[in-house]
């Protein structure tokens, strides 16, 4: 039998005309996760949430909440919260209205009422603002409310459109680990949409990555970082290196490839097939960087090259490496040592990195 | 400075003191002034103090309830509030219609709505009279197509349809302006937290667009009690409201201090009315809206 899901699109599509903002996504998202939805704006994750929250509905596929197809039901009738990116308080009702709004549309006693949106605020720590009016709010506070608004319903997912697009860096920071404790404490599946890779890192226990309405991989964030499906992947979430490369040959896992004429193990996900091109894609942090000559290790692949350019970072350094003429490599280095033991523009070097590290991706 | 400030404020401020003071007070004034005068034959007043105007308007009633003044005054505003009341309901859904179609076709639509001005509002209300007549266009078609005939000129129905048709574009474009600034995110919002169709818009759109129905109907409701045109031509001067009273006070009944009373009792209960209007507006604006 499949595992069930909280949350579960089944092969969605949804079009705007002759426009696909989502392409045939299944995705199955597990009770009391944290998954986000990342993607450069327009990529579709927007409409995902929207279609599971019921403000849109699919053109094709279906929608199952908890494995009941809700496809064609409206929002009210579906047990999920929305946490809008703009917040959407309503400016005519006080704080305490707006909490309690939603639970009053499902008709709970008066004081049954009044505990529960006491208790939400507090949650928030904004236990005193009950009496006063959104536009008396701040960016952050209306952020808290519109999150004590949803989740005073316990519903069975919560749905956040990139609610802290518009908070400061500070404030985002500290909102991040705030959601992700709120998050364990209430055990409800949370679906995040952001397009900011570091932020979906930080918080989610899945991640799922679209392009062009496009899921194209869905994983751990660790697997996500480590192991990309494709070079849009790699390209999205953290720095790579890529490498034009040529298949030599594959088996289990390991291949081949030739790179700038010369030949070294790397790994991959998917079978590859002699002399496809592809390319190499390698994490600056993952190379490691010698004086020229020195002794390595025999397990590390193993280029010599020239420093072109140097860029201190504070906690690391960037430098750029040319292997070859055309060939570039990015290599982060932590500033572990005096600034007078490092490496230094113009320098000649010899640049590494364990097989493991490197990926081979065809597209 | 201050003498050129002092100079620039008179340059704006002035013509539209100007205009208040010769078109407004000064009018205003001399209405009230009348209607403490004494009737003179043949039109005009005599100036001797004489406040029976007053008396005969809030006078004998000859063993009803009311006088017949007080009952054309309560059916002026039964009129004007039955003329807002279904302007509201024909102009809410229209005003609602188009501020979610596309912004760039707003303007087009309103265009249509405010077409009728370039006309002038005795000609339509004469083609109203054509259309309603007992051998009018509408019965005419009727007729072809196998209906009864219906009498509906010189009737409050046939009152009511003018009143309606003049007043709509008053109540539609305060309306549009409320209707397109709702943010209809909130909609959503309240969706999302279990509201139905009904509940969003009691709980959401009717109180966040509340100043645009406040407004509508203040610029219905007045000139509509104070109408002369509509009664007069589709009414057949059987359905007497305010202005017809008016009308005949300065012109066959030649009592102008008698006129001049009735004017100044209904603009002082239309500016009662308007002031409450007003303090809930700004009571609204002070909580936040």
């Amino acid at each position: 039998m499949a595992e069930r899901f909280d949350v579960e699109l089944r092969t969605v599509t949804k079009r705007f005309g002759s426009f696909t903002a989502v392409k045939d996504v299944s995705l199955g998202i597990r009770q009391g996760e944290f998954f986000s939805l990342l993607g450069p704006s327009g990529c579709g994750k927007t409409t995902n949430l929207r279609m599971i929250a019921g403000f849109e509905l699919p053109t094709a596929g279906s929608i199952l909440l908890g494995g009941k197809d809700v496809s064609q039901l409206p929002p009210f009738k579906r047990n999920v919260n929305t946490v809008f990116q703009n917040y959407a308080l309503f400016p005519h009702l006080s704080v305490i209205d707006n909490v309690a709004f939603g639970l009053e549309m499902k008709g709970i006693a008066k004081n049954e009422i009044s505990k529960r949106v006491s208790k939400a605020l507090e949650m928030v720590r904004l236990p005193d603002s009950g009496n006063k009016k959104p536009n008396q709010l701040s960016g952050g506070q209306r952020q808290r409310i519109a999150l004590a608004r949803a989740i005073v319903n316990r519903p069975q997912v919560l749905l956040l459109d990139e609610p802290l697009g518009a908070l400061d860096l500070k404030l985002r920071k500290a909102m991040q680990l705030e959601l992700k404790e709120l998050q364990r404490q209430l055990a409800i599946t949370f679906v995040f949409v952001t397009h900011d890779q570091e932020e979906a890192l930080v918080m989610s226990d899945r991640i799922g990555v679209m392009d062009h309405g496009v899921l194209r991989q869905v994983g751990t964030p660790e697997e996500i970082y480590d192991r990309p499906a494709d070079r849009f992947v790699a390209d999205f979430i953290g720095d790579t290196n890529f490498l034009p490369c040529q298949v030599v040959d594959y088996r289990d896992g390991s291949a081949h490839v030739q790179v700038a004429g010369m030949t070294m193990t790397a790994s991959s996900d998917h079978a590859l097939t002699a002399n496809t091109d592809a390319f190499l894609a390698i994490r600056p942090e993952k190379v490691q960087m010698y004086p020229a000559g020195a002794s390595h290790n025999p397990d590390e692949e193993r280029f010599a090259g020239v420093i072109v350019e140097e860029v201190f970072m504070g906690t690391d350094t960037r430098y750029v490496v040319e292997l070859a003429p055309q060939t570039q490599i990015v290599v982060r280095q932590q500033n572990m040592n005096v600034a007078s033991s490092r490496f230094a523009l113009g320098q000649t070097v010899d640049v590494g990195w364990e097989a493991v590290f490197a990926r081979v991706l065809v597209s | 400075m201050t003498q050129r400030r002092k100079a620039l404020l008179a340059f704006l401020l002035g013509p539209g003191a100007g205009w208040l003071l010769l078109f407004f007070l000064l009018p205003g004034a001399l209405v009230i002034i009348y209607s403490i005068l004494t009737r003179k034959d043949g039109g005009g007043v005599l100036w001797i103090v004489d406040f029976s105007s007053y008396a005969k308007l809030f006078g004998p009633t000859d063993g009803a309830l009311i006088n017949d003044f007080m009952i054309i005054f309560l059916r002026s505003l039964w009129w004007a509030a039955l003329t807002s009341a279904v302007c509201l309901l024909i102009g809410y859904p229209l005003a609602y219609f188009i501020a979610l179609q596309p912004a760039h076709v707003h303007s087009s639509y309103l265009f249509l709505v405010l077409i009728p001005f370039w006309t002038n509002f005795l000609v339509r209300t004469y083609a109203w009279k054509f259309i309603l007549n007992n051998n009018g266009l509408l019965n005419t078609l009727l007729q072809d197509w196998g209906f009864e005939r219906v009498a509906l000129i010189n009737t409050p129905t046939a009152v009511l349809i003018g009143l309606v048709y003049g007043s709509l574009p008053f109540m539609v474009l305060p309306l549009y302006a409320s209707i397109e600034k709702l943010d209809f995110d909130l909609v959503e919002a309240a969706q999302d937290l279990g509201a139905n169709y009904l509940s969003v818009f009691r709980r959401i759109i009717l109180p966040l667009t509340a100043p645009g129905i406040g407004a509508g109907v203040v610029l219905v409701f007045i000139p509509v009690s104070g109408q002369y045109i509509v009664p007069t031509i589709l009414g057949g001067g059987k359905v007497a409201m305010l202005g017809n009273l008016l009308a005949q006070q300065f012109g066959p009944a030649l009592n102008w201090p008698f006129g001049s009373a009735i004017s100044v009792v209904f603009m002082v209960l239309l500016m009662v009315g308007v002031v409450f209007y007003l303090r809930s507006e700004r009571r609204d604006g002070e909580a936040g809206l």
